[in-house]
C-alpha cells in the first residue's frame, strides 16, 4: 500500500512537469504554428520508444529572485529513443519553459546527453528553440554554451550529429548546429543569427526583418547553413528520419543495408544527356538512373544549385553521390559550390560512405566577385577533401571535363579508385575554341580568311583532343563505358572495393583550406 | 530529351551555356574601380562636421569631414590633392552607407 501512495506521487510530480511551462504558454507556442517540445519528440521517434532522463532536474539560478521560480525539468528534454529501430540520442529545448532560454542545469542536461551519445557511439538530434542565454544566470550560461560546442567539436566525425532549429536560435547558440553535420529548418519557423535585427538597426541603420535575415529560405539558399529546408514540421521530421536511414551509427560501422532494387524504367539513361556540351540537362536525371528504385535523397537542394550532392543506394547500400549539374550555371564550380562539395566528401569519408562523382563542368566561375571572394581557397576545398579521402572513389566523366575542374572532379590523380567516361566525354586542358585560338594562333593571324582557318583548327583540335581516348591512353581513364553500362560498372566497383584499405602517413590532422 | 524553361546563355571561355542563372549571379555588382575624387560614407551615420567649403583647395591626406558611426568620430580624408567641387550633405545630416558626401575636382 505504501508503494502504491509512492507511485501516485510519482505519477502527480510526473503530470505537473510534463505540462512544462503550463497552458497558456503552450497555447502561446501552438499560436505561432509550432509543436511543444515533447510533441517534436514524439513524432519524431518511434512509437514508445522514448526513455526520458533528467525529468526532474531544477535550474540553478539564484540572483534577481530567480531561486522562487519553478522552470519545469529547465526548459529542456532530454532521453534517448530509436528511430525505425536506430538507437538515437536527442534533447529538445522547451520553449514554453522561460523562452527555453539556456542556464547552468539547462546546458548540464543537454551536455550529458552529448556525453551519453558519445560514450554509446550513436547519433545525437538537438532540436533548438530558445531565445538564448538566460541572461540572470550570468557567466554560468555562457559557461553552459562552451561546454556543449566542446562536445559538438570532439564527437564530430565520430557520431552523426544533427540540428533542427524549430524556433528562434540566435547569438552564441547558433554555433552548436553550425558544428554539427546537418541543420534542418522549417518555413517561418525558423530563425538563426549571430546579431538580430535590433543590434544591426543600432550599429549600422540598416532595417530587415527576422525573416529576411536569417529565416528558413534564407539559411537554405543564401548562406548554406542549413542543409534541408521543409515547409512544415511534420515534412521536417520525415526527413530527418529518411537521413537516419542513410547514415551509419558512428564512424566504426557502415549503413544499414537495404534490399537492392533497379532503377525505375522512366529513367532512360541514354536519352538524358545531349551530345553539345553547351546544352543543359538535369544531372539529377542520370542519377536516378543509376540508383536502386531510383532514390535519390538530395542535400542542400536550394544552395549553390551548381552542384549537386546527397545519398542514394547501390546494391542496398548508401553511396554519396557528387554531380556537376549543367543545369545551373552552367555547373561550373565557384566558391559556394566548393564549400558544398567539400563538406560533403568530407562527411562521407568520415562515415565510411563510398563516393560517387559524376563530371561535367566548364571549370572554375570566372569574375571579379568570385577571385575576392576567395575562391582559390575554397576552390583548393575540392581538392582537398577527395584526396585526404580514404573511402572508395568512383568518378564517371559524362561529358566535358575542362582544365582545373578535370582535376578537381575526383580525377585519378587525386587516387581515384575507379575512372569511367562516355563516348563523347571531352577531358582536356580547356575547352576546344580556347585552346584553337592559342596552338594555332599565328596561322589563324596569317590566315587571308581568319574566321574560316580559326574553324577549321577548332575542328582539328575537337577531333583529336576532345575525347576520352587521350586520358584512357594514358590510363587515366580506365574504361570507356557506354551510358547503359554505367550502373553495372558502378555496382562492380563499389562491390569489389568494400574492402578498400589505404595507410595514410601519420600526422596530428592535416590544414584544409578553410 | 527534355525541355527547361528559363534558359539564358551564360558566356564562358569554353563556350556559350544554355542554363538557369543564379540569383547570386544576378544579384552581383559589377565591379567598378574605386574613384579618389568621391567621398563615400563608407558607414551609415551622422555628418558631425564640414572641415571644408566649395572651392577650397586641400591636400592628399586633410580631413575633410567627420562622420559619427558606431560610437566613433571618424576622419574622412582627401585622397588626391586638389580643389573640393561639391559638398552634397549638410552638418548633421543622417547618411547611408554607399552615399557620395563629397566630390572633388
Amino acid at each position: 500500500m505504501a508503494l502504491n501512495k509512492k507511485i501516485k506521487e510519482l505519477h502527480d510530480k510526473r503530470e505537473k512537469l510534463l505540462l512544462g511551462g503550463g497552458e497558456q504558454a503552450i497555447e502561446k507556442q501552438k499560436a505561432m504554428g509550432k509543436r511543444t517540445a515533447r510533441e517534436r519528440i514524439m513524432a519524431l521517434l518511434d512509437e514508445d520508444s522514448f526513455n526520458e532522463y533528467d525529468l526532474f532536474v531544477e535550474h540553478d539560478a539564484r540572483d534577481f529572485d530567480m531561486d522562487k521560480k519553478i522552470l519545469a525539468s529547465d526548459g529542456v528534454i532530454i532521453g534517448s529513443g530509436t528511430i525505425y529501430g536506430a538507437p538515437v540520442a536527442i534533447f529538445a529545448q522547451d520553449f514554453t519553459v522561460a523562452g527555453g532560454s539556456l542556464g547552468l542545469m539547462h546546458s548540464r542536461k543537454i551536455t550529458k546527453i552529448m556525453d551519453h551519445a558519445l560514450k554509446m557511439r550513436m547519433p545525437l538530434i538537438g532540436i533548438n528553440d530558445s531565445g538564448g542565454a538566460r541572461i540572470q544566470e550570468g557567466v554560468n550560461s555562457l559557461a553552459g554554451y562552451g561546454e556543449i560546442f566542446f562536445r559538438n567539436t570532439i564527437s564530430s566525425g565520430v557520431i552523426p550529429q544533427i540540428s533542427v532549429i524549430l524556433g528562434p536560435c540566435a547569438g552564441g547558440a547558433v554555433y552548436s548546429p553550425a558544428l554539427t553535420d546537418f541543420v534542418f529548418v522549417v518555413d517561418n519557423i525558423s530563425k538563426m543569427f549571430i546579431t538580430g535585427p535590433e543590434v544591426i538597426k543600432t550599429v549600422l541603420g540598416e532595417e530587415i526583418s527576422m525573416e529576411d535575415l536569417g529565416g528558413a529560405r534564407i539559411h537554405s539558399e543564401i548562406t548554406g547553413n542549413a542543409h534541408f529546408f521543409a515547409m512544415t514540421e511534420d515534412e521536417c521530421f520525415e526527413q530527418i528520419k529518411k537521413l537516419i536511414t542513410f547514415i551509419p551509427w558512428n564512424n566504426e560501422r557502415k549503413a544499414r543495408a537495404f534490399d537492392p532494387g533497379e532503377p525505375r524504367p522512366e529513367f532512360d539513361i541514354e536519352k538524358i544527356v545531349p551530345d553539345d556540351p553547351t546544352l543543359p540537362y538535369d544531372v539529377k536525371d542520370v542519377i536516378c538512373a543509376v540508383v536502386d528504385n531510383s532514390d535519390f535523397f538530395e542535400i542542400m537542394e536550394h544552395y549553390a544549385r551548381n552542384i549537386v550532392i546527397g545519398f542514394g543506394r547501390m546494391n542496398g547500400k548508401t553511396t554519396g553521390f557528387v554531380a556537376n549539374q549543367p543545369l545551373e550555371m552552367a555547373g561550373v564550380l565557384d566558391v559556394d559550390s566548393s564549400d558544398k562539395a567539400a563538406r560533403f566528401i568530407r562527411y562521407c569519408d568520415a562515415f565510411n560512405i563510398p563516393i560517387v562523382t559524376l563530371v561535367d563542368l566548364p571549370g572554375y566561375m570566372p569574375g571579379v566577385d568570385q577571385e575576392h571572394a576567395g575562391v582559390i581557397r575554397h576552390g583548393a576545398k575540392v581538392l582537398y577533401a577527395y584526396s585526404e579521402a580514404t573511402v572508395p572513389k568512383i568518378t564517371v566523366i559524362l561529358r566535358k571535363a575542362y582544365g582545373g575542374g578535370y582535376i578537381a572532379m575526383s580525377s585519378r590523380h587525386l587516387r581515384a579508385d575507379f575512372v569511367f567516361a562516355w563516348p563523347a566525354a571531352e577531358i582536356a586542358v580547356m575547352g576546344p575554341e580556347g585552346a584553337a585560338n592559342i596552338i594555332f594562333r599565328k596561322e589563324i593571324m596569317s590566315s587571308d580568311d581568319p574566321d574560316g582557318t580559326r574553324k577549321q583548327k577548332v575542328e582539328e583540335y575537337k577531333e583529336k583532343f576532345a575525347n576520352p581516348y587521350v586520358a584512357a591512353s594514358r590510363g587515366y581513364v580506365d574504361a570507356v563505358i557506354e551510358p547503359t553500362e554505367t550502373r553495372k560498372f558502378l555496382l562492380h566497383s563499389l562491390t569489389i572495393s568494400e574492402n578498400k584499405l589505404i595507410q595514410m602517413p601519420a600526422k596530428k590532422h592535416g590544414l584544409p583550406p578553410f | 530529351m527534355k525541355q527547361f524553361e528559363n534558359m539564358e546563355i551564360l558566356n564562358l571561355l569554353t563556350g556559350l551555356y544554355k542554363t538557369r542563372l543564379s540569383s547570386k549571379f544576378r544579384n552581383r555588382q559589377p565591379y567598378k574601380p574605386a574613384d579618389p575624387h568621391l567621398i563615400l560614407s563608407f558607414i551609415p551615420g551622422t555628418v558631425l562636421d564640414i572641415l571644408v567649403k566649395p572651392d577650397q583647395s586641400v591636400r592628399k591626406g586633410d580631413d575633410l569631414m567627420i562622420l559619427d558611426a558606431m560610437k566613433m568620430q571618424n576622419h574622412l580624408k582627401c585622397k588626391v590633392d586638389g580643389k573640393v567641387k561639391k559638398i552634397l550633405v549638410s552638418k548633421g545630416d543622417k547618411v547611408s552607407k554607399g552615399m557620395v558626401l563629397l566630390e572633388m575636382e
